[in-house]
């Protein structure tokens, strides 16, 4: 029954979830909404010295998760962070997950009640070849990384780099930090983020 | 046929001894009813040996017809172990090469602890109803007298399932100084009207034996056993899932290709009620039944605080580990999670996990494999975390050895004095 702790080394880490830990600086405490099978939290435990915690839906999960360690939460989103008093945390860490929320503007403002910051990933149809797709062939293109139908459960909602920017004003939510990247690597350019982007990392706060 | 791996990990902690502890010898111990109780013996066992600082002693808490044989054989001739064997053990999830597990059977029943099968000093007559009603929190403040006996500041942990999940609460919520972590499985906060229900239901029909005679019945050799039978009858029905009875019995006839027209056993599952009510009877006294049912149903943690996040208020340093099953209609899984949302709003570290099991309440007991891999994950965590020495092989096995005497007690200042006689000559 002995088991050592799963390491996660920093070439190991999915470059989105590299990513989010990029922006998540050390000791901190940090909740991890949909935290699957704990790469993130061991990561950032390991590297980062943080206090985690995560909320994780699936039994598999939630068992990998306490075999790396981690202290996880077996739930759904809404029920997992509504127990959380305000301000629980220093960061509130959703990856991937955002387009398949069918209520994205409240777990935003929950994830901003619970956590000082918010740090969110997502795919962005705004890429040029989602666009692309869409005008050649006229089907809807597929989340950029995530692959799947649009008429698999859970359901995604298409959304751009510049939608979400547009939702944040709207909902008083400022972008603090971003990180843009193009098939898993990390792209600089000033302009055209919308168009070069295929999953896009924010570090939100409350305005 | 060849042994799969999991039989051959299946290792037994092998023959053990039960022991006895005795205390309010003096001074009786006051019970949360007003009463006051003594002299008090518990009945326990104890696996593996505690490390040199004695921080890896677990606590293992029984449900309501449990005892304090949780693992190993009292006799190699033994049909079956204790009733935890699959999860106590060498290499098993409560791993007895690493840690020193306890298990004590609860005041008022009827494994060896006092209760009202026993002897009443005063009188030199067993106890029976004059016996004070106690509760869960008797239960856990006796075996705090008896960690306290055993010379362990602080537990590890206190695991249990059932009854024995609203004690491990009890420890975390009223004690929280003395355990590390906590691990109620299949349990509740407070006893639910259905779960009291059930419990009279159970009573009645011992009340409704004859033979009961108002629990007066040790001495003219007729036992209320018909009572008490139909009392688990009913106590195993809410222990299944409709799905584990369709699995386990579906419709099938007992011995019978047709339906006979008559009242006798026909159905598999009439026969299983049958065969495990009058089984009972012959392990079980009635009276034990109406006093642990009753400390069930007096269960509301938060009944002195008002909410459930008050009353572990203490206990923000404990972690813990919620588990509940997602077929159990006895502890459905909304009472542990309305356990781990209190736990929660109160910032304790907790680990929560609904278990999908066909099993019922029973599957604590059954899903072993999903309960070794969660279990001995969060133990493995919790003996980094804490820096837990393993027990010492050779010498440490000496020094235990010595320090139980003929009826396996340990003394603590021997203990203290053999221990610093054994770094003296480290």
């Amino acid at each position: 029954m002995r088991s050592e702790p799963m390491v996660v080394t920093p070439q190991s880490l999915r470059p989105d979830l590299a990513a989010v830990a990029e922006l998540i600086p050390n000791d901190v405490k940090v909740l991890d909404l949909g935290c699957g099978d704990g790469e993130l939290l061991a990561y950032l435990i390991h590297h980062k010295h943080i206090r985690g915690r995560g909320i994780e839906l699936s039994e598999q999960g939630v068992l990998t998760c306490v075999r790396r360690g981690l202290s996880v939460r077996q739930g759904n989103l809404n029920e997992g962070l509504a127990d959380y008093p305000d301000g629980s945390f220093d960061y509130v860490v959703l990856s991937q997950t955002l387009p398949f929320l069918s209520d994205a503007r409240r777990n935003l403002l929950e994830m901003l009640r619970v956590g000082q910051r918010a740090v969110v990933s997502f795919p962005n149809w705004g890429y040029w070849r989602c666009r692309l797709e869409l005008l050649l062939s006229g089907r809807m293109p597929e989340p950029p990384g995530l692959p799947q139908p649009w008429y698999e459960a859970p359901r995604w909602q298409a959304f751009t780099v510049t939608d979400f920017a547009r939702f944040c004003r709207l909902i008083d939510v400022r972008v603090v930090e971003a990180i843009y990247l193009a098939n898993g690597h990390r792209i600089h350019v000033r302009r055209a983020k919308n168009l070069l982007t295929t999953t896009a990392i924010f570090a939100l706060e409350s305005l | 046929m060849e042994r799969t791996e999991q039989q051959i990990e299946q290792k037994s902690v092998g023959v053990v001894e039960p022991a006895f502890f005795t205390f309010a010898e003096d001074e009786p111990f006051c019970l949360e009813s007003g009463a006051q109780l003594g002299p008090i013996t518990i009945a326990y066992e104890t696996y593996g040996r505690l490390n040199a600082d004695r921080t890896n002693a677990i606590l293992i808490c029984h449900a309501l017809s449990g005892s304090g044989h949780a693992a190993g054989y009292h006799d190699p001739a033994d049909r079956k172990p204790g009733w935890w064997d699959e999860c106590i053990g060498p290499g098993k999830a409560f791993d007895t090469d690493r840690f020193f597990v306890i298990c004590s059977n609860v005041i008022g029943s009827c494994y060896g602890s006092t209760g009202p099968a026993s002897i009443n000093p005063t009188t030199g007559l067993p106890y029976g109803l004059t016996f004070p009603v106690v509760t869960v929190g008797d239960m856990v403040r006796a075996q705090e007298k008896l960690i306290d006996h055993l010379g362990i500041a602080q537990l590890l942990c206190v695991a249990g399932g059932s009854m024995g999940g609203m004690q491990v609460l009890e420890w975390a919520a009223h004690h929280p100084q003395r355990v590390k972590s906590a691990i109620p499985l299949a349990t509740t906060a407070h006893h639910s009207p259905m779960l009291i229900a059930f419990s009279e239901v159970g009573r009645q029909a011992i009340y409704a034996d004859p033979n009961w005679n108002n629990g007066n019945y040790y001495d003219n050799g007729k036992r209320p056993d018909a009572g008490l039978a139909v009392a688990r009858m009913v106590g195993h029905i809410t222990y299944l899932s409709e799905m584990s009875m369709h699995q386990k019995f579906g419709r099938r006839l007992q011995q019978l290709e047709k339906y006979g027209y008559e009242f006798d056993t026909e159905f598999e599952i009439e026969s299983y009620l049958k065969y495990n009510g009058n089984n009972f009877t012959r392990r079980f006294d009635a009276n034990s039944y109406l006093y642990v049912t009753k400390a069930m149903d007096y269960f509301d943690l938060a009944q002195r605080t008002g909410s459930l996040a008050a009353a572990f208020a203490d206990a923000e340093a404990v972690k813990f580990l919620v588990v509940s099953f997602t077929s159990d209609w006895l502890y459905p899984s909304y009472h542990s999670k309305e356990v781990v949302t209190a736990l929660t709003a109160v910032g304790c570290d907790v680990t929560y996990l609904d278990i999908q099991s066909a099993w019922g309440h029973d599957a604590f007991l059954l899903e072993v494999d999903t309960m070794t891999r969660l279990l001995g994950s969060f133990l493995d965590r919790l003996v980094r975390e804490e820096a837990v020495d393993l027990p010492l092989a050779d010498s440490d096995e000496v020094e235990q050895r010595t320090l139980r005497g003929q009826n396996g007690h340990v003394d603590p200042a021997l203990a203290e004095r053999l221990r610093s006689a054994a770094e003296l000559m480290a």
